[in-house]
């Protein structure tokens, strides 16, 4: 069974090979290659899966050894493959989603010419972000991660004509290489503390190392997941990349590549849990980003900028959950599942709007799309009624999981992160009211385009409406079938330990809370919008709603901080390099040269010259030597 | 008289012919002082050869006289190439190294 | 003999010898210094050698005096007379210093070091003269004592002094050399060249119908020109044919024409006639 384990990445990687490689004559196959390796991908996911379940819950983990990466004395890099129980899960959500998206792809880019391509780079990044969820060592882990940067890199500016586009993908290039060297640094800090940096000896012996290193560790792995998972502060990349295509957007920048920083702090959960100082900074980076991304989502207009805010503020409450040591990793892991389904299924409705409104993005010229959208409509629908915890799906049993987590860590502390993640719920059910509201309720307030094209939406094609279909069953049931008899904690918690934590309020209280806040901020949008009529223009709004508009003016904030400290930093240090470094230097150089012209002077080509000069030096040689015979 | 006189007149004459090489231009002319002091030194060597008494000083002085006889052909010929690439016997002409 | 023997001091004889001859030696090293032609720096050079010869053997060196004589006086002093010869024995010297503080650095130097050397001698204790007499009779001679050693002690010296005059011969030839780029001609050949070229008899002789009969001065054609011709080859290719050129004899024209114009003689002919007084043959077509 075990040598199947790299297969799962071998498949992807041979469709990106092949579509990146084969040139034209694929262009009209490709998309199906693409399709069939991702499925092929999947399915080996599903064989291992079934036989992980037949075996005992102590021994499920496979390890498979490819070769030797590096072979150093003292330095022992493998490509080495592991996957327990938590990777499975990611490999199931990764291939699974990935394989729907690449089917919905199939429509959404019939009509692009380089749609072969794209197929290529999704396979390419599934079967990087496969050796990110099953490498038994960081470094393999990092190969990974760079590989799923690369490709994020590749497809959020795959319209590269468009500038922003172009802009967007450099942009998430580089803030994702600030988190990268966290990664890097962490990695190295492993190194130096522990001599290797493979799961089984790092964890293992996390526990018996300072803290003063540990943190360091943490700290670092923490700035790596804020890159990668767009939390503050390197979360500006993030409503950007929406310029990909929203495939793209569904899984990777929803379901699975911005979620590898929660995978990271979950599988390095040993770490963390002997290092409270780094877990605590975890669960602020949380629940900040948690209110930020909700905040941000309720002021935008753009459907697809307002879904990215609320996958910032998800992943906020997974990382928040992540942060709450053993208590929170497993409801972590739970709602990054089902957040990947129902997010992934409100980007793809998302998608399908945009397909059939001529790529029009703005939520106020759209309105009423119901009648003309039916199966995105329900699709989508069940998709928000998942994402804002109403009873029953799957986002209800997740947040709710990690909204008692939140209050179980106890003390202070358990009280404002509980508060936090209540009023984060409350403002998700108002932003994805007014999704919603906008979307598909009331009038419809759309325009002929500048070139007096009227849209004309339509339903989307199948190959788009049955990924869908599929990720709305996915959101409806996948959190209760998870929560149900505590599957889920049962299936993980060999891998990440699990722990009740004292919980101050019973479940039954914080559920109550959590339908309240969601009532609270369901019933405020639809006031705002249900009931009246949405302006096409936007109205100036208060000052966080503009500011909310500017994504909290995060820009601004790099801008004035990072850029233009940065020019006056290296403005500085260029000036001390002119003046101290090179007038040091110059001047060296200037008086060595003043001195050897006047040197050179004595060297004037007269033959004459040389001699009185050998013969004054002989005479000086002789009256030394009569001085010292007379001393 | 003492015979150390001829080491004072050997001396003098050395020194007059060193001035002579630092002062003439005429490479020949300074040929001519070198040989001076070579002969300055022979003297020199020919009073030590007295004074201690045996002949190995006035040995010496052969072969100096030997040696500057090889160097004089040698020399003289040099300033004939010279001579006859330059139109001038010169030795500051002779400097093509200066800058 | 006995002088030398006796050698902390010596003879009256030798010391009014020295007192003479030393002078002389030092006039001469002077006066090759500072005479300004390379001759005369030879000979006065050549006149300090024999002082210094006879000094050698004053001071029991018979063989070096004697070789002193033929070979540095003889041969070297007659090898430098003949590149003299050959640069140009006419060439003065400017005794003009041309490079900056050269002369009193020179003087300064030579000072110096002569001082140090004769403060040196002063110094040492040099009280106590063996003489050579017993060294010249111990194998029967001057010139036997030195064979003794040279073809003893120092016969590696001597070996490799030999292998030095041969290296030197054969540097003095290399540096000499000039390839040869053509065949040498024949007698045959220069002779028929001869009778073919323009100049059957031999060339003309230099200084004919002029004003000079020196060898650097050209010889002057029935036109006043002068001929090159006439000045032998090698003084021609140095370049040290005297000045009688056409700027002269234009010189002298101009003069004659101004006297002329003062003399009232408004005959332009006579006075381009007059103007050219070098050429005796078209001033008696003239008188004609």
């Amino acid at each position: 069974m075990e040598n199947l384990i790299a297969l799962l990445v071998a498949a992807p990687l041979l469709g990106a090979a092949v579509l990146l490689c084969g040139g034209r004559r694929l262009d009209k196959t490709g998309h199906w290659l693409g399709t069939v390796l991702a499925g092929a991908s999947f399915v080996v996911g599903l064989i291992l899966f079934t036989d992980m379940l037949g075996k005992d819950a102590e021994d499920r983990a496979l390890h498979q050894h490819l070769f030797s990466w590096i072979p150093v004395e003292g330095f022992q890099a493998d490509i080495a493959f592991q996957l327990d129980q938590l990777s499975m899960t990611f490999v199931l959500l990764i291939t699974g989603v990935g394989t729907l998206i690449h089917i919905y792809s199939i429509g959404y880019m019939e009509h692009d010419e380089r749609r072969r391509r794209f197929f290529g780079y999704l396979n390419l990044f599934l079967a990087a972000m496969l050796i990110l969820v099953i490498a038994d060592n960081y470094l393999l882990l990092y190969v990974g991660w760079e590989g799923v940067g690369l490709a994020s890199f590749l497809l959020i500016g795959f319209w590269q004509h468009k500038p922003t586009a172009a802009t967007a993908a450099k942009k998430a290039f580089l803030v994702n290489r600030v988190g990268d060297m966290g990664l890097s640094i962490a990695i190295m800090l492993m190194f130096t503390t522990f001599g290797t940096f493979a799961f089984g000896p790092v964890l293992e012996s996390a526990g018996e190392t300072s803290q003063g290193k540990l943190t360091a560790i943490g700290l670092m792995l923490l700035l790596a997941a804020c890159g990668k998972s767009a939390q503050v502060p390197l979360q500006s990349w993030l409503g950007d990349a929406m310029e990909g295509p929203t495939p793209v957007s569904a899984l990777i920048h929803a379901a699975t590549m911005v979620t590898a920083g929660v995978y990271l702090i979950v599988r390095s959960g040993a770490i963390f849990n002997a290092a409270p100082d780094a877990q605590l900074v975890v669960v602020i980076v949380g629940a900040v980003t948690l209110i930020f991304g909700a905040i941000v989502g309720c002021a935008k207009d753009d459907i697809k900028k307002a879904l990215a805010g609320s996958t910032m503020s998800q992943i906020g409450y997974m990382i928040l959950a992540a942060g709450l040591g053993p208590i929170g990793y497993i409801f972590a892991i739970m709602h990054l599942v089902t957040h990947g389904f129902f997010k992934a299924g409100l980007f793809l409705g998302a998608g399908s709007v945009m397909h059939g409104m001529n790529d029009e993005v703005d939520m106020r010229k759209y309105g009423g799309l119901r009648k003309y959208m039916p199966v995105t409509f329900v699709t989508f629908g069940l998709g928000y009624l998942a994402i804002i915890g109403f009873p029953g799906l799957s986002g209800f049993f997740s947040k709710d999981k990690i909204i008692e987590a939140a209050f179980a860590k106890g003390g202070t502390e358990g009280w404002i992160l509980g508060s936090v993640a209540l009023l984060g719920a409350a403002i998700t059910a108002f932003y994805m009211t007014r999704v919603m509201l906008m979307t598909f309720f009331g009038e419809k307030r759309w325009q002929p385009d500048a070139e007096g094209h009227e849209p004309h939406p339509h339903e989307s094609p199948k190959s788009m409406t049955i990924p869908m279909i599929v990720l709305a069953f996915g959101s409806v049931f996948a959190g209760g079938f998870f929560a149900i008899g505590d599957r889920f904690i049962n299936w993980l918690e060999p891998v990440t330990g699990y722990d009740h934590g004292h919980a101050p309020l019973s479940a039954a209280t914080v559920t109550g809370a959590t339908v309240v806040a969601l009532v609270v901020g369901v019933g405020i949008a639809w006031a705002m919008y249900g009931r009246k009529p949405v302006p096409v223009v936007a109205p100036r709004g208060s000052v966080l709603t503009r500011a909310a508009r500017r994504d909290l003016l995060q820009d601004d904030f790099n801008h004035v901080v990072l850029v233009r400290g940065g020019e006056h930093l290296t403005r500085s240090l260029v000036y001390v390099d002119h003046s101290l470094v090179d007038g040091v230097v110059n001047g060296t150089a200037a008086s060595v040269g003043g001195l050897s012209g006047r040197l050179r002077k004595m060297q004037n080509g007269y033959a004459r010259t040389y001699a009185v000069s050998m013969f004054g030096g002989t005479a000086v040689v002789i009256a030394a030597t009569l001085l010292m015979r007379a001393v | 008289m003492n015979p150390v006189n001829y080491l004072y007149l050997a001396a003098l004459l050395f020194a007059i012919g060193a001035s002579g090489v630092l002062i003439r231009r005429n490479a020949i002319v300074v040929f001519m002082c070198v040989e001076l002091m070579l002969n300055a030194c022979n003297l020199a060597l020919v009073t030590f050869s007295r004074m201690h008494g045996n002949l190995d000083g006035q040995i010496v002085a052969f072969f100096t006289m030997v040696v500057a006889a090889a160097e004089v052909v040698v020399g003289l010929a040099i300033i004939v190439s010279l001579f006859r690439s330059r139109h001038s016997a010169s030795v500051d002409d002779a400097s093509l190294m200066k800058l | 003999m006995n002088a030398l023997a006796a050698a902390t001091t010596t003879s009256t004889g030798e010391a009014f010898q020295f007192w003479i001859l030393g002078t002389v030696a030092v006039i001469g090293a002077l006066s090759t210094v500072l005479l300004k032609r390379a001759v005369h720096s030879a000979l006065s050079l050549a006149g300090t050698m024999i002082v210094l010869a006879v000094f050698y053997l004053a001071n029991g060196a018979y063989f070096l005096g004697i070789v002193q004589i033929v070979v540095y006086t003889g041969a070297i002093m007659m090898l430098f007379l003949f590149v003299v010869m050959l640069v140009g024995v006419t060439a003065a010297d400017s005794l003009k210093e041309t490079l900056k503080g050269q002369r009193w650095l020179a003087l300064g130097c030579s000072l110096g070091f002569g001082i140090l050397l004769i403060a040196g001698i002063g110094n040492a204790s040099l009280s106590t003269f063996n003489g050579l007499g017993a060294a010249n009779t111990a194998h029967g001679g001057n010139v036997e004592g030195l064979a003794n050693l040279i073809f003893t002690k120092y016969v590696f010296a001597f070996e490799i002094t030999g292998a030095l005059l041969i290296t030197a011969t054969v540097g003095a030839m290399v540096l000499t050399h000039r390839e040869r780029t053509e065949r040498a001609k024949t007698q045959r050949e220069m002779s028929e060249e001869r009778v073919r070229g323009k100049h059957l008899p031999p060339l003309p002789a230099p200084g004919v119908y002029a004003r000079h009969n020196a060898v650097d001065i050209p010889g002057l054609l029935p036109d006043g020109t002068p001929s090159e011709l006439t000045v032998m080859q090698t003084l021609r290719q140095r370049g040290q044919i005297r000045d009688v050129s056409r700027q002269s004899l234009a010189d002298l024209k101009a003069l004659e024409q101004r006297s002329g114009e003062r003399l009232g003689r408004e005959d332009a002919d006579a006075v381009a006639r007059g103007a050219d007084p070098a050429s005796p043959a078209e001033n008696s077509e003239a008188a004609k």
